[in-house]
């Protein structure tokens, strides 16, 4: 029977010629834009441009904002994430559309939105400017600010999503155990959310790292306080295309980077 | 209500609801040192009464009393919440923590009530031992078998030195095999713990092999309550009839015989002391006159009820031993069987079923 020789036992296993072709397509989609990268960096000037102050500013501001904003996010979307997931009240169907509006609105509107709330002479910046002091909008802090609203959904979703599948009765049994409901939050349910909660907080901090548009709205452009790397690429493209090409470099070292180290330690499971 | 435990029993009386549509409505009454099973079908509120006593459900009225502490008590406006609670639970299908190893899920309850980590994982790993899973300590829920997972579930209910336990469905999600051994474990363990137990179950020879005391719950209420010679004997719903039907008779073994309330029978087996004994009723045959050739386990006994179900039809018969028999309609006919008929009843002995490991306080 020439069906059942090894040979053709082999091929069987082979993926389907057509899935293959299609699959390899999308890859390339990814794969030829950094090829063009490469292909324009000039490698040996590289060194000098990195050092340049314009590429390390912008580096520290992006590392320290990105990751700020994924702080802030864990500490006020994990709270949110539980009251939606577990939690009945009404509209909570309106809530979740809120909280995912962040997704699909152009960051340029939701800088803007910020604008309006917390301007100077905004619904909230005002009265907040006038009784502390605090100004947001082109400050640093405006950039954690723009970079949490416009990330923190994916840590939201995620985690609800986690605590929604999580079976209840686990959580009972730890009360059964004599576990208080803090301590049920710490050692079981957050323990057994934790590949989910990872995946967030990548998430949301890759999101964070790369955004542009609510920054530059909400934030603007000055070097050292609120320009972060995608906002000096920009600058950089118009003026000085090596720079702009090292910058978009250390972008795509510092996320890959960081992306596939936190696949192979907690990504398995999605 | 039965008459209320002195010292340190559970006493609970209540109606709990669970959804729209289901009500539960149980009285308990459960002396230290004993155990009383809740014998039921599924859905019949098992589970329900489990959250119930657990604290993972508060009733809608009624009074639950613990050790003389009151639990749950809405007239009194008196809700202990389960963390408050003594209660230790082996749920169903264990729920152990899959992100803590063994010996981590044991020391969990004793943790939480603040004892220093080194003290609880002294203390988890002398149940451990005690459970014979010294080896198993630093595996994970998922590298244990059922049979070691049911073992730690028990260990993690035990280690806190609860004031009730209890076992809903223990040996359910165990093969046939490990269940027969860890049932004969679990006898053991339960004579050692010194407070009230509640087994939950769906299995007529758990509830025999592991409880003083039945109660049979069905659709959310007690249709019976009483030894398992009681239901046998006088079953009140179909539901205890069938569970009755499956003739299940505590005895003593020896030397191939077992020794029956009133009776001897010659089993397959040569097992000594306390055993629960099983004949399927379509095992026992009746006879007119004393029926010729082999079966050693035959006796004359009168016709006390005849119940026809479809084709089958079941048959009490009377004193010495108490037994359902199930035969064809045919054959009724045939004999001619009437209630109060004097018959011969046989059963081959390789028909009878042999169950050790009762516990000590079965006869």
């Amino acid at each position: 029977m020439t069906h059942n020789t090894p040979e053709r036992r082999r091929r069987g296993r082979r993926p389907p010629i057509v899935l293959l072709i299609l699959g390899c397509l999308g890859l390339a989609l990814f794969l030829i834009p950094l090829a063009g990268l490469m292909a324009r960096t000039p490698w040996s000037e590289l060194p000098r441009l990195l050092a340049g102050d314009l590429v390390t500013d912008a580096l520290r501001l992006s590392l320290v904002t990105s990751v700020l904003a994924t702080l802030i996010a864990a500490v006020i979307g994990v709270p949110l994430a539980w009251l939606m997931a577990r939690v009945e009240f009404p509209g909570r169907f309106l809530i979740r559309g809120v909280v995912t509006l962040p997704l699909v609105l152009p960051p340029v509107v939701g800088g803007a939105a910020l604008l309006f709330a917390l301007g100077r002479r905004g619904l909230i910046g005002d009265p907040l400017g006038e009784l502390t002091g605090l100004v947001l909008p082109f400050s640093t802090s405006g950039v954690v600010l723009a970079n949490t609203f416009v990330a923190m959904p994916f840590l939201v979703i995620t985690v609800e999503g986690a605590l929604r599948n999580l079976d209840h009765r686990y959580e009972a049994a730890a009360a059964t155990l004599g576990a208080g409901r803090w301590t049920v939050l710490r050692r079981v349910t957050l323990p057994m959310i934790a590949p989910s909660l990872v995946a967030g907080l990548t998430l949301t901090w890759a999101r964070a790292l790369g955004e542009f548009g609510a920054t530059i709205t909400f934030a603007g452009n000055l070097q050292g306080r609120t320009q972060t790397l995608p906002l000096a690429v920009f600058v950089a493209l118009e003026s000085d295309r090596d720079t702009a090409v090292a910058l978009s470099l250390v972008m795509v070292a510092v996320s890959l980077g960081v992306l596939v180290m936190l696949r192979e330690r907690w990504w398995k499971a999605l | 209500m039965e008459g209320a435990v002195d010292g340190f029993g559970l006493d609970a009386s209540f109606v709990a609801r669970r959804g729209p549509d289901f009500r539960l409505d149980l009285s308990l009454s459960i002396p230290p040192g004993r155990t009383v099973a809740l014998l039921g079908p599924n859905g019949a509120g098992k589970s329900t009464a489990v959250d119930v006593l657990a604290g993972l459900l508060p009733v809608e009225s009624g009074q639950i009393t613990l050790g003389g502490v009151t639990l749950d008590e809405p007239a009194a406006d008196r809700f202990v919440p389960p963390e408050q609670r003594n209660v230790g639970v082996v749920f169903q299908d264990y729920l152990l923590f899959p992100h803590l190893t063994a010996i981590d899920n044991v020391a969990f309850g004793l943790r939480s009530r603040r004892l220093s980590r080194e003290q609880a994982l002294a203390r988890a790993g002398g149940w451990l031992e005690r459970l014979g899973l010294s080896d198993m300590a630093q595996r994970r829920p998922g590298e244990l078998s059922g049979g070691q997972s049911q073992r730690v579930a028990l260990a993690r209910a035990l280690v806190t030195e609860p004031d009730l336990l209890l076992l809903d469905e223990p040996l359910s999600a165990l093969d046939v095999t490990t269940r027969a051994r860890l049932r004969r474990d679990l006898a053991e363990h339960l004579d050692a713990f010194p407070g009230p137990r509640l087994l939950i179950t769906h299995d007529p020879t758990e509830a025999v092999l592991l409880a003083e005391q039945i109660h049979v719950l069905e659709e959310g209420k007690v249709t019976q309550t009483g030894s398992a010679d009681d239901i046998r004997l006088r079953p009140r719903t179909q539901y205890a009839a069938d569970l009755a039907g499956s003739n299940l008779l505590v005895g003593k073994a020896s030397g191939g015989r077992v020794a029956l309330d009133g009776c001897e029978l010659h089993i397959p087996s040569q097992v000594e002391g306390e055993v629960l004994v099983t004949i399927r009723p379509s095992a026992i045959s009746v006879h007119r006159r004393r029926p010729e050739g082999s079966p050693r386990n035959s006796w004359p006994t009168r016709i006390e009820l005849i119940e026809r179900m479809g084709e089958r039809v079941r048959i009490r018969t009377g004193p010495p031993l108490v037994l359902t028999a199930e035969i064809t309609e045919e054959a009724t006919l045939a004999l001619g069987l009437i209630e109060g008929d004097e018959v011969w009843v046989a059963i081959k002995a390789t028909e009878i079923g042999v169950e050790t490991g009762a516990g000590s306080e079965l006869s």
